[in-house]
C-alpha cells in the first residue's frame, strides 16, 4: 500500500516538474480507504493523460473524509455512507455526493468437512450476529440448506473491530432485514455487537475466518477472493439467492436508479429486482457545489467527467463493480451544476 | 566568559530542556480534556463506571477497556517477571563471558522487533497455538472461571502472552544493569560468610530490589500503552471477563481502531477521553512505583548501609 503510495507520489512529484510549477494544478482529496486501490489507479492515469494535474489521496477512513471536507482542509473527500442531514448542515456550503464505483461485503465462513456452498438470508444473518443463533445445525440455517449435513458445533462470528464502511453496508443490510438487529444494534460505521471477535481490517478478517473453525465473518468480495475463502450465495428481496459478483452488483445499482433520489444519497443494500445481490453500495466522492478555487474545480469536474466513463474500466480488474450507464447520465447532469468559474 | 558565568548558562540552558518535558505532559493533559469535553460534560464520572460503548446510540463508557487494559498487562507482568529476572540474573552472574554479548544482544533485539510484526506472529502463530492448547484443556478445568468460554485462540491470553515477550527485553535490561551496580564488596563479603552461590544472589538481588522493581515498572508502563501487537491477537470485544479466553479490548486499541471514521462529535470526545484515561492511569501507575521505591530507599536505607558491610544482614 505505501509502496502504491509513494510511486504514486513520486510520479506526480515528477510530472509536476515536467509541467512546470506556472500550469500545475494540485488538488488534495482524504477519505475512504475501501476506494483507495482504484481512485489511486485514476489519479495515476489521469495524470498520464494530464501531465499538468496531481492529484493526491490520502486513505484515512470515511468519517476522516468527511470532517476534512466539512474543515475545508481539503478539495474533496471521500465516504463510503453518504453524509447525515446534519453532517451535510454543519457544513459552510451544500456538498454533493457523487457515486464512483460499487462495492459488495459477502459472507464469509469456514466449516470443516462441508463442501457445499452454504446460502444464507438476511434475518438468519442478522440472528448469528445477535448471538440468537449459536449452532451450524441450527434450525434456520438447516432450512436453507437442505442435504447439507451441518455440524453441531459453535458459530465464531467475526467482525470488524475498526470503524470500516464495510461494516456500515453490513449492518445497513442486516438492519433492513431484521427489525431486532435494527432496534438493539442499528446502523454505524462502528457498532455495540452482541457477540462475537473483532479483527482490524478487511485482512485479519479474513485471515480469522481462514484459520478459525465454526468461523462466520463478512469481508469486501475482493478479499473473499483473494483470500479464496468460501462465501455463500444471499437471498434477496424477490425470494432469489444470488452470489455477489461484479456483475450481480452492478444490477442492484440499476435497480435503484430508478429511484435515485437527486443528491445521490442513497443506500441500495436490499434493493429489490431480479438478480440483484443485495449487500451492495456505492461509494461517494464529495464536492462542494460552489468551491472557492475554481481552477481546481475546473479540473475535478474534468476528472470525474473521465473516471464516471472511461475510469470505469479498470473497476473489474480492481475487484469493483461499475456503475450502471443510467447512474452516469443522472451524475453528468448533476456534475453540470458545480460552478468551474 | 569567567567559569563561573559558564556555569550558570549552562545550568539555565539544561534546566530549559528538562522544563520542556514537563511543559509537554502538562500540554498533552490539557490537550486531552478540551478535546474530550463533550464527552466528560455528557457523561461526567460514569464514563469510567459504565460498561456499554455503543456508538449508534451514543453511549460510551470507558470500564471494559480499563479493565482489559490493566488484566493484560497485570498478567503480562505475572508471566514475563520471573523470566526477565531469570535472563538477568543468568547473563550479569552465571554466564559464561563467551555467551554474554550475544545473550544480550538477542535479549535487546527483542526489544527492536515492531509490534505490528508481534502482531503478524501473533495472529498466524501464537493464535493458533493458544487455541490448540485451549481446545486439549480437559473439561474439568474448563469449570474454572478463569477457562470459559469457547476456544477461540483470540483473546486475553494470547493478548497476554505476546505483551510478555515484548516487555521481557525492557525488565530484564535495565534488572540487568542493576545487579551489574550491586557493589563487588557484597557478593564478596556473601562468599567471605560461607554463602553458596545461591545464597550470595539471593543477597545480591534483594541489595537491587528497588532498582528490579524499577525494571518491572518500566515493563508494565509499556504494556499499558501497546496498541498494535494486543488488537490483533486480543479479540477486541469489550466485555468485562475473568477468562483467559474471552476476547477483550484495551483503551489503546480501540482509539486505534475507532478514531479514523469516527466522524460524530461526541464519539471523537469519548475516543479521546479514552485516551485521557490512560494517560491518568499511566501517570498514576508511574506516580505509585516512584512512591514505592522512595519509601523502601527511605525505610531501609540504615539496613543496606549496614549490609554493605558484612552481607549477613540482607542475606537473612
Amino acid at each position: 500500500m505505501t509502496t502504491i503510495k509513494r510511486v504514486g507520489l513520486a510520479v506526480a512529484c515528477a510530472s509536476a516538474l515536467v509541467a512546470g510549477a506556472s500550469t500545475a494544478v494540485q488538488i488534495n482529496g482524504a477519505g475512504a480507504t475501501f476506494p483507495y486501490p482504484i481512485y489511486s489507479k485514476w489519479f495515476a492515469e489521469y495524470n498520464k493523460l494530464h501531465s499538468d494535474v496531481a492529484i493526491n489521496y490520502q486513505s484515512i477512513g470515511s468519517g476522516g473524509g468527511v470532517q476534512q471536507i466539512t474543515k475545508q482542509t481539503v478539495f474533496f473527500g471521500a465516504s463510503d455512507m453518504p453524509m447525515t442531514a446534519e453532517q451535510l448542515q454543519s457544513a459552510p456550503g451544500k456538498i454533493m455526493h457523487f457515486p464512483t464505483v460499487l462495492g459488495a461485503v459477502v459472507p464469509v465462513y469456514n466449516i470443516p468437512n462441508v463442501n457445499t456452498e452454504l446460502k444464507f438470508s438476511g434475518p438468519m444473518l442478522a440472528d448469528i450476529f445477535l448471538g440468537k443463533i449459536t449452532k451450524w445445525n441450527d434450525g434456520a440455517i438447516a432450512k436453507l440448506n437442505p442435504g447439507v449435513s451441518l455440524p453441531g458445533t459453535d458459530i465464531t462470528v467475526v467482525h470488524r473491530a475498526d470503524g470500516s464502511g464495510t461494516t456500515y453496508i453490513w449492518v445497513d443490510y442486516l438492519s433492513k432485514t431484521s427489525e431486532e438487529f435494527k432496534k438493539r444494534v442499528g446502523v454505524n460505521s462502528s457498532v455495540n455487537w452482541p457477540t462475537g471477535v473483532g479483527g482490524r481490517g478487511n485482512e485479519q478478517v479474513a485471515a480469522l475466518v481462514k484459520q478459525t473453525p465454526g468461523a462466520l465473518g463478512y469481508v469486501e468480495l475482493i478479499y473473499a477472493l483473494q483470500n479464496k475463502i468460501s462465501y455463500g450465495p444471499v437471498q434477496n428481496m424477490s425470494g432469489e439467492l444470488v452470489k455477489a459478483s461484479v456483475e450481480s452488483v452492478t444490477v442492484a445499482a440499476a435497480a435503484a436508479a430508478k429511484q435515485m433520489p437527486p443528491d445521490f444519497r442513497v443506500s441500495i443494500t436490499n434493493a429489490p429486482g431480479k438478480g440483484v445481490y443485495p449487500i451492495s453500495s456505492f461509494t461517494w466522492l464529495l464536492l462542494y457545489e460552489n468551491p472557492k478555487d475554481k481552477a481546481q474545480s475546473h479540473v475535478m469536474v474534468d476528472f470525474l467527467k473521465w473516471a464516471l466513463g472511461d475510469g470505469q474500466k479498470y473497476c473489474a480488474e480492481l475487484g469493483y463493480a461499475p456503475l450502471p450507464p443510467d447512474v452516469v447520465k443522472l451524475e453528468l447532469a448533476a456534475l453540470a451544476n458545480v460552478k468551474t468559474s | 566568559m569567567t567559569e563561573r558565568s559558564r556555569d550558570l548558562t549552562f545550568r539555565i540552558g539544561t534546566g530549559a530542556v528538562a522544563l520542556v518535558v514537563v511543559l509537554i505532559v502538562f500540554a498533552i493533559g490539557v490537550e486531552l480534556t478540551r478535546q474530550s469535553l463533550p464527552s466528560i460534560q455528557k457523561f461526567g464520572f460514569s464514563f469510567w463506571r459504565t460498561e456499554i460503548w455503543d456508538p449508534v446510540a451514543g453511549e460510551f463508557g470507558a470500564l471494559p477497556f480499563i479493565w482489559g487494559t490493566l488484566y493484560s498487562s497485570v498478567l503480562a507482568l505475572l508471566i514475563s517477571t520471573p523470566i526477565a529476572l531469570g535472563i538477568a540474573v543468568f547473563i550479569s552472574e552465571l554466564c559464561p563471558a563467551v555467551l554474554r554479548q550475544p545473550l544480550v544482544f538477542l535479549t535487546e533485539l527483542l526489544a527492536a522487533i515492531p509490534s505490528i510484526v508481534y502482531g503478524l506472529w501473533g495472529i498466524f502463530v501464537l493464535v493458533p497455538a493458544v487455541r490448540a492448547i485451549e481446545t486439549s484443556m480437559p473439561d474439568s478445568l474448563r469449570q474454572l472461571p478463569l477457562f470459559t468460554g469457547p476456544p477461540l485462540g483470540l483473546g486475553m491470553l494470547s493478548a497476554a502472552l505476546i505483551l510478555s515477550v515484548m516487555v521481557i527485553p525492557f525488565t530484564s535490561s535495565v534488572s540487568r544493569e542493576v545487579l551489574r551496580s550491586v557493589p563487588i564488596a557484597q557478593r564478596e563479603g556473601a562468599y567471605a560468610l560461607g554463602a553458596t552461590r545461591f545464597e550470595a544472589i539471593r543477597a545480591a538481588l534483594y541489595y537491587a530490589r528497588t532498582g528490579i522493581i524499577g525494571a518491572i515498572m518500566l515493563g508494565f508502563g509499556r504494556a499499558l500503552g501497546e496498541t498494535m501487537a494486543v488488537t490483533m491477537v486480543i479479540g477486541n470485544n469489550p466485555r468485562i471477563s475473568t477468562s483467559l479466553f474471552a476476547p477483550q479490548y484495551t483503551m489503546a486499541a480501540v482509539i486505534a481502531n475507532e478514531f479514523t471514521e469516527a466522524a460524530d462529535q461526541l464519539y471523537l470526545a469519548a475516543l479521546v477521553e479514552t485516551g485521557l484515561v490512560l494517560f491518568v492511569i499511566t501517570l498514576m501507575v508511574n506516580s505509585l512505583s516512584r512512591l514505592l521505591i522512595w519509601s523502601m530507599t527511605r525505610s531501609l536505607a540504615p539496613l543496606q548501609e549496614a549490609a554493605a558491610a558484612p552481607a549477613g544482614g540482607a542475606a537473612a
